[in-house]
């Protein structure tokens, strides 16, 4: 799904999702450690620096 | 759909329904559900309450069963953030008196709460990941993306006192070396590297866990430090350049 959905910006906040559902697999399957670590990075640490290279690319089109 | 593409999609479905086969297969012999098999796991479950005094198995494995590997996995990080440093720092101009200033109160207002609240947490993670689940890798990015929501919800101005590589590449550092020289501290005291010293601590509190607990802060600090480098660095080579000057 993420492949198919060709905006940049959907396509980030559909990976967030997966990773969700991913912290939820993991809370589920009783280990809330990876769970966490999951969480921090699907969620804080991975979207950002793909928003800031979004942002970037975006500007640059917006000059053209 | 193109003449073309149809050519593409009949190329694709076979070797696409023979990975499908494969995958089909390999799931067929895999063990039940949830089953697990690892004796190791199921040994340290029994031994580790009782002689590390930390209620949080995961963390007395990471930092101390296998402190050396997470020594290992702490090493990757900062390699890696050293690295993004060598490609980013070197090709950039230095910034001017660029400004990008947030001018909603309720964003501003909106962000201080969360970062507060985000840092907090993290903090909270890190501190009892002897007792609950956490510990300093989880609560270091929780932390590192609080201090972030400065940049979002203030601007460039108040961010760059945060973000300054003058600031965090000594913490980034000092992390990393913290942890090391942890373990060589049990080898000047005569003990194997990493040898969880100090004393071991009261089953359940934050004082548990003996060495490990500075261990934890140690990559806790690392892990914050290299998360706001990596933050500081993209942020300052993709969207300052295109900030309004003042």
């Amino acid at each position: 799904m993420v492949a198919l959905c060709l905006d940049p910006l959907r396509q980030i906040f559909l990976s967030g999702v997966y990773g969700l559902l991913l912290v939820l697999l993991f809370v589920i399957l009783q280990a809330p450690d990876v769970a966490l670590s999951m969480l921090v990075v699907s969620t804080v640490a991975y979207p950002l620096i793909v928003l800031i290279a979004i942002s970037r690319t975006r500007r640059e089109r917006g000059k053209e | 759909m193109s003449g073309r593409q149809r050519v593409r999609a009949w190329i694709a479905a076979p070797v696409l329904g023979l990975f499908a086969a494969l995958l089909g297969w390999g799931f067929s012999g895999a063990p039940a559900f949830g089953a697990f098999h690892g004796a190791y796991g199921e040994l340290l479950n029994r031994i580790a309450v009782p002689q590390r005094h930390s209620t949080n198995v995961v963390t007395a494995i990471v930092f101390d069963y296998r402190g050396f590997d997470t020594m290992g996995e702490e090493f990757i990080l900062f390699a890696s953030v050293v690295g993004v440093v060598l490609l980013l720092r070197e090709m950039r101009e230095p910034a001017g008196d660029q400004d990008d200033p947030v001018t909603s109160d309720a964003i501003r207002l909106f962000g201080l709460v969360m970062m507060s609240v985000v840092v907090v947490a993290g903090l909270w993670v890190a501190a009892f990941g002897l007792v609950t689940p956490g510990g300093g890798f989880q609560g270091g990015v929780a932390i590192a993306g609080g201090i972030v929501l400065v940049f979002l919800a203030a601007g460039y101005r108040p961010w760059t006192r945060f973000g300054s590589q003058h600031l965090l590449d000594p913490l980034e550092g000092g992390g990393a070396a913290a942890y090391v020289a942890l373990g060589l501290a049990a080898l000047i005291a005569g003990a194997p590297f990493l040898h969880n010293l100090l004393g071991l601590g009261v089953t359940g509190t934050l004082k548990s866990g003996g060495s490990m607990t500075l261990l934890n802060w140690a990559v806790a600090l690392e892990v914050a430090a290299a998360n706001l480098v990596l933050y500081t660095e993209f942020l300052e080579s993709y969207l300052v350049p295109h900030l309004s000057r003042r």
